[in-house]
């Protein structure tokens, strides 16, 4: 028995150790207190809608979207926009649709099953227009970077003057965060850019905290389901653990013989 | 198969019976005699079949949703990750799964190493060992490659090119394994094929390395040959099944942490963007079960005498019976040996670890030494120590020193609780 605890407690710590030997290469990220962390962790409606207008109102510009669909918005686990405000949103912007049985392809508004609408047709059109550099689409983002949700949150924020040693090309900007501090990417966020509808001051600081929820939350459309499945899961497991216990405890009293 | 007689109680049972013995073989598995001082690194077995089910059984389940083309890999995974009814949990159960099966495989390979389970007579279950491991490492990388990532489609990359290293045909075989100049949609097609394929040959394997253990019997932590059945035996039913079902429900709240609660620690971020030829991520590193062997193979500056270090360091396990040439078989009665497993145990987590760093300065240094200790363990320490080890003399039976209070056992059990 002690033997096992202390062999599940080497596992753990060897990956754990592991992991962080990944993760602790990095500049020290931002803090933030993320409502999704931890064993009951959910997200904020109310940032998941903010972040939903800073995204559609700031980063759609460029960023894609094209894993998620307008339907998500109200589903559960989500930002829960209502239906009706989800069929508004969809319908606010233009599809291309078809071919009708002419043979053209048309435009209408959106409905609640069409992908978010991209804002190119193609990477060779995204990377036209913005100097070369291809604007990653946001669906998984957040699991593709290293530092995930604190990354890209600190990297919101991480824009500065740049060094004088250091030189940047034109549309080049320095930011402290950056693989190599050098991004091609202008800082998007300033205080203000967006209005929002709850009243909310919209600092940068907390429009990046809104957007990197709504990232989290399109990078795991069901991080809550999972987190409440999980307590349920573990929960059940222990018990059924002690109860396998003691059973063995009683078949093996027959035994002189430890377990 | 039984070592007695058996027979159903009923007509028709023994009408069946006599027709096929289904009946003797699940009477011999539950009577089956098992040692009973078999501690909880025995558990692993048990824990690596439901390893193996469980990727069987969700790996069939994506099959049903995952398109192996290279176009669509990528959006088919998010679509099961974001529209398939608990396609979320199905994925994070197999690839998390595939790190827990790796996990169980250690522990399993280094408890035959302290207690010494390769050696006579149990040699064949020790090769179909190695054997199962090989092809795990296979349908792994394999199985990493179908997300259609970066870190899937580099690793493809850097892995198949090591055939290059062979001689004459290394390109040409290269360009055989990819079905074409780069790894493209060939390549996933073929890797989907025989990552499907290989968990079956895997639980064909597995049969026979169980049918294998059941003729000797299992080993234990005394390493002795005991009587069968007898006063140092229980039935494997209930005994042993018990207690490989507590072990396993320990082993599954650990697997179910990670699942539901660090699904991605284990991965790396960059799977989560989609394959781009044109562009190579900065560090390209396989997963971390792999790593000591990836240590190994850049740890040595020529690329064919690297992928022969690294590919020996394999299978030289499966002449570890002839090149350990000690007649006792467990660890507690071998002193020097016992501190020489515990440095390879050192030596293979630090190799693991320089795997993961970049192959340069202190790292590269760290992970020559490694490599060169590890194969002197093997080819040189161990086969010296058989004939200049003063070893602690074994009990008889199990049960003897209980019963007779010798002090043999006294000294065993003294090194046992040490270990603890």
């Amino acid at each position: 028995m002690k033997n096992l605890s202390k062999l599940f407690s080497i596992i753990i710590l060897i990956i754990v150790s592991y992991s962080y030997s990944f993760a602790a290469e990095k500049a020290e990220y931002l803090k933030t207190d993320w409502s999704f962390k931890g064993l009951f962790g959910k997200f904020d409606r109310a940032s998941l809608q903010r972040g939903y207008q800073v995204y559609t109102e700031v980063c759609a510009s460029c960023h894609s979207m094209k894993y998620l669909s307008y339907r998500n918005l109200a589903e559960p686990g989500g930002p829960e926009f209502s239906e009706a405000q989800a069929k508004a949103i969809a319908a606010s912007f233009e599809v291309t649709d078809g071919p009708n049985s002419d043979g053209e392809m048309f435009t209408r508004p959106g409905k609640l099953s069409d992908k978010f609408v991209m804002p190119y047709d193609n990477v060779k059109a995204a990377q036209a227009a913005n100097g070369g550099a291809y604007p990653p689409d946001m669906s998984v983002l957040v699991k593709a970077r290293g530092g995930g949700v604190d990354y890209i949150y600190s990297l919101l924020q991480g824009y500065e003057e740049a060094p004088s040693n250091v030189s940047l090309d034109d549309g080049v900007y320095y930011n402290k965060f950056m693989y190599g501090n050098k991004i091609r990417m202008a800082a998007p966020l300033s205080d203000g850019l967006v209005e929002y509808g709850d009243g909310t001051n919209a600092t940068v600081e907390q429009m990046s905290k809104d957007v990197t929820t709504f990232l989290m939350w399109s990078a795991e459309p069901h991080l809550e389901a999972r987190h409440q499945m999980g307590f349920k899961a573990i929960v059940y497991l222990i018990i059924l653990t002690i109860l396998v216990y003691f059973s063995m405890k009683k078949i093996w009293s027959r035994v002189e013989s430890e377990v | 198969m039984s070592d007695h007689d058996y027979r159903p109680k009923s007509k028709v049972g023994q009408w069946f019976n006599d027709r096929l013995p289904l009946l003797t073989l699940a009477n011999h598995l539950t009577d089956y005699p098992t040692p009973k001082n078999l501690n909880y690194w025995w558990t692993f077995g048990g824990i690596l079949t439901f390893c193996l089910i469980t990727q069987i059984v969700t790996g069939l389940t994506l099959a049903m949703h995952y398109i192996a083309h290279a176009d669509m890999a990528f959006e088919s995974v998010e679509h099961i990750m974001r529209d398939v009814n608990y396609g979320w949990l199905i994925r994070y159960i197999h690839a998390n799964g595939a790190s827990m099966f790796f996990l169980a495989v250690y522990i399993h390979i280094f408890r035959s190493l302290f207690y010494g389970s390769y050696k006579s007579p149990r040699e064949i279950i020790w090769i179909l060992g190695i054997i199962i491991y090989l092809l795990m490492m296979a349908a792994a990388f394999m199985g990493y490659v179908l997300p259609w990532g970066q870190m899937s489609f580099w690793g493809a990359t850097v892995i198949t090119n090591l055939f290059s290293a062979i001689p004459l045909v290394g390109e040409g075989i290269v360009t055989w394994l990819w079905g074409g100049y780069s790894v493209d949609n060939p390549t996933l097609t073929r890797f989907f094929t025989l990552h499907y394929l290989i968990p079956f040959l895997i639980l064909g394997l597995v049969v026979l390395h169980i049918w294998a253990l059941h003729v000797p019997g299992n080993n234990n932590p005394v390493g002795i040959d005991i009587k069968k059945p007898s006063k140092d035996t229980v039935p494997f039913h209930p005994y042993i099944v018990i207690k490989d079902g507590f072990a396993l429900l320990m082993f599954m709240i650990v697997f179910a942490f990670f699942v539901f609660y660090a699904p991605n620690i284990l991965g790396h971020a960059d799977n989560y963007i989609e394959a781009n030829p044109m562009v190579t991520p900065a560090h390209i590193v396989p997963e971390w079960y792999l790593l000591p062997f990836y240590a190994i193979l850049r740890s040595v500056p020529d690329k064919l005498l690297g992928v022969v270090a690294m590919l020996s360091a394999i299978l030289i396990l499966a002449v570890l019976p002839w090149l350990d040439t000690s007649k006792i078989r467990s660890a507690v009665f071998r002193p020097l040996y016992k501190q020489f497993y515990w440095i390879l145990v050192a030596d293979v987590l630090i190799l693991g670890y320089v795997g993961a760093m970049p192959a340069e300065g202190l790292y590269l240094l760290i992970a020559r030494v490694a490599t060169a200790y590890y194969f002197l363990h093997f080819l040189i320490i161990l086969p010296v120590l058989g004939f200049k080890e003063k070893t602690i003399p074994v009990p008889l039976s199990i049960t003897e020193p209980v019963l007779g209070g010798s002090p043999n056992l006294a000294a065993a059990r003294n090194k046992e609780s040490k270990l603890e």
